[in-house]
């Protein structure tokens, strides 16, 4: 707990970020949230504004700042897009951060965060209690996008389509999918992410598959933490600081070149605040941290540019699914990572490309806020499901679990039969 | 503050959700794209109908509650900013454009419809809404006419008051009025159209627009030329513009913004040279072809030693992403951009050039000169620090400088931003007191209780 005109005070730290807006007001023109409610408070240019003012004590108190800077998808469209090149994103983590440091995180978020998440291998035993209990709890998953919904009380849930937890999570797999010797490509250690190890574990088999494919040296340490952004976007550094560490340490146990995730998120978390949210910490861990991000790649990328793509076989008989792909905001935003994960797909043997409108239109998942702003976020999914639909495809693919989560679910509100599939579950499937 | 009971009255009127009271949601609607000081509305709200508009209106003449309208808050003379007592009302939500009319070309449209838009719905029926100022992308019709703004379009094609065909608002006492029509010509009744035109939301408040709509231009062509003067560059413009070759867009880049444009996006301009000009040519593809043989030999003739024709689209695209890039590419050199747009007869430009120059050299200051050369409106850039008081007031001296500069050639304070709060202590230096009293008097008459967006234009 901080003083409150300390708030002020550690908000200062922010002010040269800051003062970069001119107020242009030109992220209205790319921001989902704004798109839906027209309000100025949602968009970047409002947000800034606010925080200059309670950094400038023109508040009592934080509440109705925490409140609308917690109403963001934390896209990057803003950012992306921001002719001042304000780093937005940075700069609203950073407040949450200092605001959470005065209000303290409420009980609940404490308990998630601290006893559970912030100790991976607690966690990983929650989730595979979570995955039994489930199928007392859950109907019968949808037969394309395999999502289910609360059998009772589902209206708590506003009736969404839930991705259930994977019978056997990724890592129980590993032993068995890495056995063959004498590997000569690059050293490859792969952070799997928490979405991938216990919901989506066919994106950490076909990674495997495709990386050992290609001669890949591989290295998946088990009980991986997350990779923290959870805990970032609530303002939780504590935990944030000892997820970063638990990973370096895990990591540390073998030397490898590269460090590949299949998860836009991860990506973009590992590369990029993982150096910029650990400024304060020793020196040591520092170097480390950005010597990790250095080598932090996503798996398209790293197929693409370091080990080369196979071209697909060719089978006569073989109809061309249509597959379009949906850019997560952390790959093409954050990271410019548009070409790669749509070279993936080209070279997948059965599949044809077809953009729909607006793919690197922000799908409303946004991790937490999907949960508080449902309605909001299913209006944001809404338009992204009609775009989808309007390709006419057999399979939606797209980098990031998350986005996958909440598109399943636009998708399953009716009886679609669109499959949603990671780029790299494609490539694997015909290599 | 705004009693307990009209609060009600508002909030029965749009609805909970479209009436904004608390402090957190008053400071986001505090200010505008300019560097002004901001002031906090007592209310904000959102109507979602033309009714809920007027009623609103009504029930402001009613109270005497001043209303400053605003769409997406992108005004760079302060017309956005709002009264401490009044409530500032907000078009995001009357966004319908209501008709594009193919055979009689033009398109009826509700205020908050934004600008970029609706030239994207006209163009895919091979129709041209010209007027293209910098925030298209984000600013609203109901603003653009508001403000008069223009765009880069400006010389050949004119700017936002020449499409507009006809208006419907509500004056100050709520009251819907009707100007112009549907038709190419129209002849009864005042000109209030165009009196409603730039008056920035002095005179009534917007429901509905007529826009004039014309065919799409068939062939484009774009040209960039290098010259080692700023003077040969300017010298080029005038002779274009006498040879009686009318391009669709003309501008001028000087060193400074050169640099800045190469140093953001690495577009390959050259960075020695003392200025740019880019050209497009529109229209039928044999007369654009041969204009833009004529304009390759006027820019030689005036010493651009080198010149580019792009080849394709990308080539194209690349020109004129440099050109847009340029007040971005500024902004990031420092915290405060102030962007003025002083405008002169286009034949004063190689003087005006001089002058921001001899300015910039006399207050210490870096300015960045870029902007429409064909059409007299250069944006000279001034980049600072608001934080720095020492630095602010030179700026302030600088500012008016500009327009002391700009009025003794002959030209006029704003091109296409407006007088808003900014320029309004500075409209009689160009207008003349009589001036300035007459518009008074033309607003105390239509709003006798001064409720529409006081403070802007001309004062009080």
């Amino acid at each position: 707990m901080v003083e409150f005109k300390e708030l002020s005070t550690q908000l200062r730290e922010l002010e040269e970020q800051l003062v970069t807006c001119m107020k242009c007001g030109m992220c209205q023109s790319v921001c989902p949230l704004f798109g839906q409610t027209q309000k100025e408070a949602d968009v970047a240019r409002g947000k800034l504004v606010l925080l200059e003012s309670l950094m400038n004590d023109m508040f009592d108190h934080p509440h109705g700042v925490n409140k609308r800077l917690n109403k963001c998808l934390l896209c990057g469209s803003c950012a992306a897009n921001c002719p001042s090149g304000v780093n937005v994103t940075e700069i609203f983590i950073k407040a949450r951060m200092i605001i959470t440091g005065y209000l303290d995180l409420p009980f609940i978020k404490k308990v998630i965060f601290r006893k559970m998440l912030a100790q991976p291998r607690i966690f990983d035993k929650i989730m595979v209690m979570g995955a039994r209990v489930q199928k007392f709890l859950l109907t019968e998953k949808h037969p394309d996008t395999r999502t289910a919904s609360l059998k009772i009380l589902s209206p708590l849930l506003k009736n969404r389509n839930i991705m259930p937890l994977a019978d056997i999570p990724f890592q129980k797999s590993i032993d068995k999918l890495i056995q063959r010797s004498n590997p000569t490509g690059p050293r490859v250690a792969f952070f799997t992410g928490c979405l991938i190890d216990k919901i989506f574990p066919g994106i950490g088999i076909a990674t495997v598959k495709a990386l050992l494919h290609h001669n890949c040296k591989l290295f998946i340490p088990k009980n991986q933490g997350c990779c923290g952004i959870p805990a970032l976007a609530a303002g939780d550094k504590e935990t944030f600081v000892t997820l970063v560490r638990y990973n370096m340490d895990l990591f540390s146990q073998k030397e490898f070149d590269y460090l590949l995730t299949s998860c836009a998120t991860c990506t973009s978390v590992l590369k990029k605040m993982w150096p910029s949210m650990t400024e304060d910490v020793a020196p040591q861990l520092r170097d480390q941290v950005s010597l990790f991000a250095g080598r932090t790649m996503d798996i398209s990328q790293f197929l693409y540019d370091i080990a080369g793509l196979d071209e697909p076989k060719q089978n006569q008989d073989m109809d061309e699914k249509i597959v379009t792909y949906h850019d997560p905001c952390h790959l093409a935003k954050s990271l410019a990572i548009r070409k790669e994960p749509r070279q993936l797909i080209h070279k997948a043997a059965g599949y044809r490309l077809r953009e729909m409108a607006d793919p690197d239109r922000c799908c409303g998942m946004g991790g937490s806020f999907n949960l508080y702003h449902y309605d909001i976020s299913s209006r944001i999914g809404n338009i992204k499901k009609e775009n989808i639909e309007a390709t006419k495809c057999h399979t939606l693919a797209t980098g990031c679990p998350a986005c996958m989560m909440q598109i399943s679910d636009m998708l399953s509100k009716e009886s679609g039969i669109i499959k949603v599939k990671h780029p790299i579950e494609l490539y694997a499937e015909g290599l | 503050m705004i009693s307990k009971l009209l609060f009600n009255e508002f909030k029965n009127l749009v609805g909970e959700n479209y009436i904004l009271t608390e402090p957190e949601d008053l400071v986001t609607y505090s200010y505008d794209a300019a560097p002004l000081e901001a002031v906090q509305p007592a209310a904000v709200l959102m109507p979602g109908t033309s009714e809920e508009l007027g009623k609103i209106v009504a029930l402001c003449h009613e109270n005497k509650l001043p209303i400053t309208v605003r769409g997406a808050g992108t005004n760079l003379s302060g017309g956005t900013i709002p009264m401490a007592a009044g409530v500032v009302v907000l078009t995001g939500r009357l966004n319908t454009i209501i008709e594009v009319n193919e055979d009689d070309m033009y398109a009826v449209v509700q205020p908050g419809v934004v600008t970029a838009k609706l030239a994207a719905q006209v163009e895919a029926k091979g129709l041209f809404y010209p007027p293209d100022p910098g925030s298209q992308a984000v600013s609203t019709l109901g603003g653009n006419v508001m403000e008069n703004a223009g765009g880069l379009r400006g010389l050949k094609y004119g700017v936002t008051k020449d499409y507009v065909m006809g208006l419907s608002f509500f004056d100050a006492m709520g009251n819907h009025i009707r100007t112009g029509s549907r038709t190419v010509k129209c002849a009864t009744g005042y000109n209030i159209t165009g009196l409603m035109v730039g008056s920035e939301g002095t005179l009534g408040i917007l429901d509905e627009i007529i826009l004039k709509l014309i065919p799409y231009p068939e062939h484009r062509k774009s040209i960039v030329a290098v010259f080692k003067t700023i003077e040969e560059a300017s010298e080029t413009v005038a002779d274009i513009i006498a040879s009686k070759i009318i391009p669709a867009t003309l501008e001028i880049m000087d060193n400074f913004t050169i640099r800045a444009v190469e140093d953001f996006s690495r577009a390959g301009l050259p960075r020695d040279a003392a200025a740019l000009l880019l050209i497009e040519l529109d229209g039928y593809p044999g007369q654009v072809e041969e204009d833009g043989s004529r304009t390759v030999e006027i820019c030689k003739k005036h010493g651009a030693h080198q010149i580019k024709t792009a080849e394709n689209d990308a080539e194209r695209e690349k020109i004129w992403s440099a050109r847009r890039s340029a007040l971005s590419a500024l902004a990031t050199i420092k915290p405060t951009l102030v962007l003025e747009d002083a405008t002169v007869p286009r034949s004063k430009i190689p003087d005006m050039v001089r002058g921001l120059y001899e300015i910039a050299a006399k207050h210490k200051l870096t300015i960045g000169t870029f902007g429409h050369a064909g059409d007299g409106n250069l944006h000279p850039t001034i980049l600072t620090d608001k934080r720095d008081k020492k630095e602010w007031t030179k700026v302030e001296t600088a500012i008016e400088d500009i327009f002391d500069t700009a009025l003794a050639l002959g030209g006029t304070l704003s091109g296409e931003h407006g007088t808003g709060i900014a320029k309004s202590a500075f409209l009689e230096k160009e207008i003349g007191k009589a001036s300035v009293e007459f518009s008074r008097r033309l607003r105390s008459a239509l709003d006798p209780d001064n409720i529409l967006n006081p403070g802007k234009i001309s004062g009080k």
